[in-house]
């Protein structure tokens, strides 16, 4: 064996490793948090280091090993002249958006040689990107520069980089465990091995026995108290129906006990000692079963508090709503069809785990540092289940690494502040990648039967929906990805019948959850599918039949139900983006393989640009002594690119440069409120709330000089550095001091509450090739529009809409979280999920339309969730142009589609 | 896991024992059976070795130093070898660690290291700590999914590809769900240019490997018959990287497209 010490970035580490411990856990331990965890098993490349100069995956090298060698981390590889070539092309490019899987690239690209660049697909191959679609990475590493700096006052449109961006690409952002904790205890979780059982007894005596374990925490343990891990502004949203840890587990995975130790390793061997019995349930894993009389009932034993829809059916909600006479306008149709889609479990698959730590500060007070996207009410929720007044409990996030909408649920942090409170010990809790997979949520399946009658025209009469979602065993968002997902992609059209028949059902299943597009994308695979099918059957181009159908500027949104009146047309740039697509069907395009088929097929989408029922930001804006300005925003950020548009809006109103807005963020010591990062409202309404805070500061400052200098307000004007009245220059930090003295305030609050809200459009357009003999699609041209209003920053939305597309064309060809018959999860690592990489995605072009919007902050709209949407059916219907089959389900693997091909015939369609 | 022990020092085999060489498979989930790995690494095997009697290559021999061995090779092999390392899963760094004895001792369908053996027709070398040795065929050491003909306490020494097979002309075909995925199918097959005979090698779509032998290159009729009569439909592999019925309909085109192949140079 090798002996010695391990050099580190050029410091000798003397500590001798652990047997089996990997050398990222090592280099972690030594405070290397640059290197990151994404998978533990080799395959997402988060982790990358050189050994000896030759990079290796950091979570499979045994620490023993590199013993006597150099090792070299992402925070070693820059020189004190500077940073890496490859750092600075990052950062150029912009090849990030959260940024956990950056060290790992950088690490990767900087080893690579001239062959491996001509090669990239492969090169990087074991390196995996959920923000990003690749794009941005590839560009970066080519050497591409795509940053500009703005001048005073004219940010917005400007391709600003992220603030953090140094940070990230040399590895001393701290994302959520990237923090040394004196003390820290360890949480690992014992789960549940059956899909329905009683908890009949749990003896944790073996397991208290052990060395370094200091806890053991039980369903007797936990408050008795029933809430939803998911979060939204209205608790009411979803269904009470979850207990910290419960006496009935209800899915294979769900948590049975907690074991906190002074290691990882004690509370594994802690877990494995925790006896248990259970009185196996019957249980239901298919939700048609699961509504059906006689079936295993989940939550029958909760009362109506609860606000679950017919717990004797495990229905959580339900719709029923019909506008119009749909019968009538199918009977008055030349052409009426029918189909059943479906959709299948997807994995959100953030690069970085959920997580939190917790400790209890000297007087009491609870922290909580998180991987979440609603640190605000995430404190709400706390507060609630341990009765504790909002100031004694405070949540903030470190960087978060990819949320995804998996991160608006509250599934780690009741735990860690439940051990801290006990233990009276700082506590940690990471899920494993496993762990994601088998005890997080997904995205909701969707069984999906549209029945939809067009005249010969193209003009559809009539549209009807019977909508099936699967929740699993708990109904966090299940209703409201029901209630959305038939909302905008029916509303969209002006068709006068519309009518929806929707079911949220419970089963023993792994929890589904808010995913990006919530309900959205699943609903309009099989809306767009069908529409395409009439306009092919119709002999009409289908994009023209789009355009003789959408909604029109000035015209009333009208879904079969829930009619929101603070939802309008704020700007109309679906022509623009129809226009887009049409423009692609006319071009040929690059050739295909010889003996492949080739086809083309698109489909729109219509996103709200915020949650119903209000969401609220509070923005707080400082001038501060030097003459910087800090602003402070609950929102959080995830790669989203919030931070950035926020300091683009401030810089824009306060006549400055980017470089001198500080961004203070997501801490709920911060601002008194922030519903949280999700709805695609972090341009929206938390960059309102900033952009008011900074308008009244302005308008203050301007007030305070006038007054100061004589000089009319009409006549003073911020700039760069200073405040100038009619010539009279007052710099900012003067203005400050004189402020200051004068007792006047310098700061300003704004507040955003969500409403009224717009609606943002998009279109994608792909021509694909199919191998008849092996059923692989290649992509051949991905063309996108988007309505995105003002954009902000293109460059970065441009990232928006390529990491949606890629996410989505892995939702759509590649992804499928398996469950089998008994309810366990089959597929819990990326070898068995497969994440796209490079080589699967396409550069997509991008298309914004012009539009300016009359809701958003300086007419911007929003453009987070929505590039997803149109993706699978602009996939399915260039399949089936290319194919002449229909495609239903998803994921259209190749062995799926040659099968299909094979067999020659379209899913069975009602007629 | 309690200890790292080097293998020459190792001792008796005991119970939760297990061989270490690369570590990227015993590293990427937990071995909660697991209380000593026995450590190959100190072994200091070469880690290819050109004999009279063909190429060895040592079980601790890792992916990247077997690829960058291959310009050596005459330009078959060299071929071979270059589309079998990219037929893995993991990325060219996974290669710098992983070893082709862990390949071939995790004996996964889709493990290319044993298609590169089986193809050749290589062999295995079988040793315990106590000096007992035995050889076999490389596609008779893997007897299923993820099992070997490995009984505890021994270890895997190197794999020999025969002198004989080395310049032989092959063909080579893979499928994959995905670009650069796992393979759900990897044939390679094989002529020999004295005896005019031909083989193919079956691996990734089924269980374990299976070979075809033909005295000359088969018509594409007899060729497909006898995969269809050699490979029964339990033998395809059903997991997450294929559907049986799709691995076997790959299987018979791959082995028509090999026959095609080899058929289209010896005419040259």
């Amino acid at each position: 064996m090798t002996t010695g010490e391990i050099e580190v970035d050029g410091t000798a580490c003397h500590q001798a490793p652990r047997p089996g411990q990997c050398l990222r856990t090592y280099l972690r331990e030594h405070g290397r948090f640059g290197v990151k965890k994404g998978c533990d098993a080799g395959d997402c490349g988060a982790c990358t280091v050189h050994v000896d100069g030759e990079p290796v995956h950091s979570c499979v090298y045994p620490a023993v090993r590199a013993r006597g060698r150099r090792v070299t981390t992402i925070g070693g590889l820059a020189t004190p002249d500077g940073l890496h070539p490859v750092q600075q092309r990052f950062l150029d490019a912009q090849g990030f958006q959260c940024g956990f899987c950056t060290a790992g690239f950088i690490m990767t690209a900087a080893a690579l040689d001239e062959h491996q660049l001509d090669a990239l697909p492969q090169a990087l191959k074991g390196n995996l990107c959920r923000c990003t679609g690749y794009r941005a990475i590839e560009d970066a590493v080519r050497g591409d520069r795509h940053v500009h700096e703005p001048a005073s006052g004219a940010a917005v449109g400007v391709n600003v980089p992220a603030p953090a961006g140094r940070e990230v690409v040399t590895g001393t952002a701290r994302y959520t465990f990237d923090v040394d904790v004196p003390g820290l205890l360890h949480l690992k979780v014992l789960r549940s091995p059956h899909p329905h059982a009683r908890i009949l007894a749990v003896d944790a005596t073996a397991a208290l026995a052990l060395p370094g374990v200091h806890a053991v925490l039980t369903h007797a343990d936990a408050p008795d108290r029933l809430y939803s891990t998911a979060q939204h502004e209205h608790p009411s949203d979803d269904p009470a129906d979850t207990r910290l840890l419960d006496d009935v587990v209800r899915h294979v995975g769900q948590r049975v006990a907690a074991v906190v130790a002074d290691t990882e390793a004690a509370a594994e061997e802690g877990c494995r000692r925790v006896v248990v019995r259970y009185e196996v349930l019957p249980a239901v894993v298919d939700p048609e079963e699961a509504m059906a009389p006689g079936a295993p009932l989940l939550h029958v034993d909760k009362g109506a508090e609860a606000g679950i829809a017919r717990a004797a059916d495990n229905v959580v909600g339900e719709i029923h709503a019909e506008v119009g006479d749909v019968d009538a306008g199918l009977a008055a149709a030349d052409l009426v069809h029918r189909q059943t889609f479906r959709t299948q479990r997807v994995q959100h698959a953030s690069l970085e785990t959920h997580g939190a730590l917790a400790w209890v500060d000297d007087d009491g007070r609870v922290t909580v540092r998180s991987s979440t996207q609603t640190p605000f009410l995430t404190r709400r929720a706390l507060c609630r289940l341990f009765d504790l007044p909002p100031d004694r409990v405070r949540v903030l996030t470190g960087r978060v690494g990819g949320g995804f909408g998996g991160k608006q649920e509250m599934l780690v942090e009741d735990l860690v502040v439940l051990a801290a409170l006990r233990t009276g010990r700082p506590v940690k809790l990471e899920h494993t990648r496993a762990e994601q997979f088998t005890a997080t949520t997904t995205r909701h399946p969707f069984t999906v039967e549209v029945t939809a009658g067009a005249q010969r025209d193209g003009t559809l009469t009539g549209i009807r929906l019977r909508v099936v979602s699967n929740t699993g065993a708990y109904g966090n968002h299940g209703p409201g990805v029901l209630f959305h997902g038939c909302h905008e992609s029916l509303s969209v059209y002006r068709c006068p019948n519309k009518r929806v028949d929707g079911y949220a059902v419970y089963t023993n299943t792994v929890p589904a959850g808010a995913f990006r597009g919530y309900g959205l994308g699943q609903v309009s695979f099989a809306v767009e599918s069908v529409l395409d099918e009439l306009a092919r059957r119709l002999d009409i181009d289908p994009v023209a039949l789009r355009a003789r159908n959408v909604v029109r500027p000035g015209e009333r949104l009208v879904p079969p139900a829930g009619h929101d009146d603070d939802l309008t047309v704020g700007s109309y740039g679906l022509d623009q983006c129809l226009d887009v697509v049409a423009a692609a069907g006319r071009d040929a395009g690059p050739p295909a393989p010889p003996g492949w088929l080739t086809g083309h097929g698109m489909a729109l989408s219509m996103i709200a640009t915020a949650p119903p029922g209000g969401h609220h930001a509070d923005a707080q804006v400082t001038l501060l002594p030097d003459g910087l300005f800090e602003v402070a925003v609950g929102t959080a950020e995830f790669g989203n690119g919030s931070t950035t548009v926020h300091q683009q809006l401030a810089a824009q109103t306060l006549a400055t440069t980017p470089d001198r807005i500080a961004i203070r963020q997501s801490d709920t010591d911060l601002v008194g409120h922030d519903t949280g990062a999700f709805g695609s409202t972090g341009t929206i309404v938390a960059g309102t709330a900033v952009l008011r805070a900074c308008q009244e500061l302005r308008d203050r400052l301007l007030a305070f000089a006038s007054a100061h200098t004589g000089v009319p307000v009409a006549q003073c004007r911020l700039d760069a550095d200073a405040l100038d009245c009619a010539g009279h220059r007052l710099p900012l930090p003067d203005l400050w001091e004189l402020a200051h003295s004068a007792g006047a305030r310098t700061a300003a609050d704004g507040h955003c509450g969500g409403t009224p809200r717009s609606v943002a459009f998009n279109t994608h357009w792909f021509r694909v090739a199919v191998d008849p003999d092996t059923g692989a699609i290649r992509i051949l041209r991905s063309v996108h529009a988007a309505d995105a209003g003002t954009v902000v920053n293109p460059m970065q939305c441009r990232g928006q809409v390529e990491g949606g597309v890629a996410q989505a064309i892995g939702a759509a060809l590649y992804e499928e979280v398996r469950v089998d018959a008994g309810g366990t999860v089959t597929t819990a690592a990326f070898r068995q999920y497969h994440l796209p990489t490079l080589a699967d995605i396409p550069r997509t072009e991008v298309h914004f339309a012009r539009t300016l919007d009359a809701v958003g902050p300086l007419g911007a709209k929003s453009m987070s969730e929505s590039p997803f949407n149109p993706v699978a059916a602009a996939l399915a219907n260039a399949l089936r142009d290319a194919t002449g089959v229909r495609f239903t389900d998803l994921p259209l693997t190749a062995d799926r589609v040659w099968l299909a091909l094979h067999e020659r015939r379209s899913a069975p369609e009602i007629t | 896991m309690r200890t790292v022990v080097p293998a020459a020092v190792a001792g008796r085999w005991q119970a939760g024992d297990a061989w270490l060489a690369g570590g990227t498979y015993l590293f990427s989930e937990p071995q909660r059976h697991l209380r000593r790995l026995r450590d190959l690494a100190g072994e200091d095997w070469p880690p290819v070795t050109a004999t009279p009697r063909g190429l060895d290559i040592a079980a601790t021999c890792t992916i990247a130093e077997l690829a960058r061995s291959a310009a050596a090779h005459p330009t078959a092999l060299r071929d071979l070898i270059q589309k079998c390392c990219e037929a893995f899963l993991a990325s060219f760094k996974i290669w710098n660690t992983a070893t082709v004895g862990g390949n071939l001792c995790t004996a996964l369908p889709a493990g290319p290291m044993i298609s590169l053996g089986a193809a050749l027709d290589g062999t295995c070398l079988l040793l315990t700590a106590e000096g007992d040795r035995r050889e076999l065929a490389v596609a008779d050491f893997v007897t299923g999914e993820g099992t070997t003909a490995l009984v505890p306490g021994e270890f895997l020494r190197s794999m020999t590809l025969p002198a004989a097979t080395l310049r032989s002309p092959s063909a080579f075909r893979r499928g994959s769900l995905f670009v650069g995925g796992r393979s759900a199918a990897l044939l390679v097959g094989r002529t020999d240019p004295a005896e005019g005979s031909f083989v193919l090698t079956v691996t990734a779509s089924t269980v374990r490997p299976v070979q075809l032998r033909f005295d000359a290159l088969p018509t594409a009729e007899t060729l497909r018959q006898a995969v269809t009569d050699g490979i029964p439909a339990e033998r395809y592999v059903d997991d997450v990287h294929g559907l049986p019925r799709w691995r076997r309909h790959l299987t018979l085109l791959f082995a028509e497209q090999i026959r095609a192949e080899l058929a289209g140079r010896s005419a040259r």
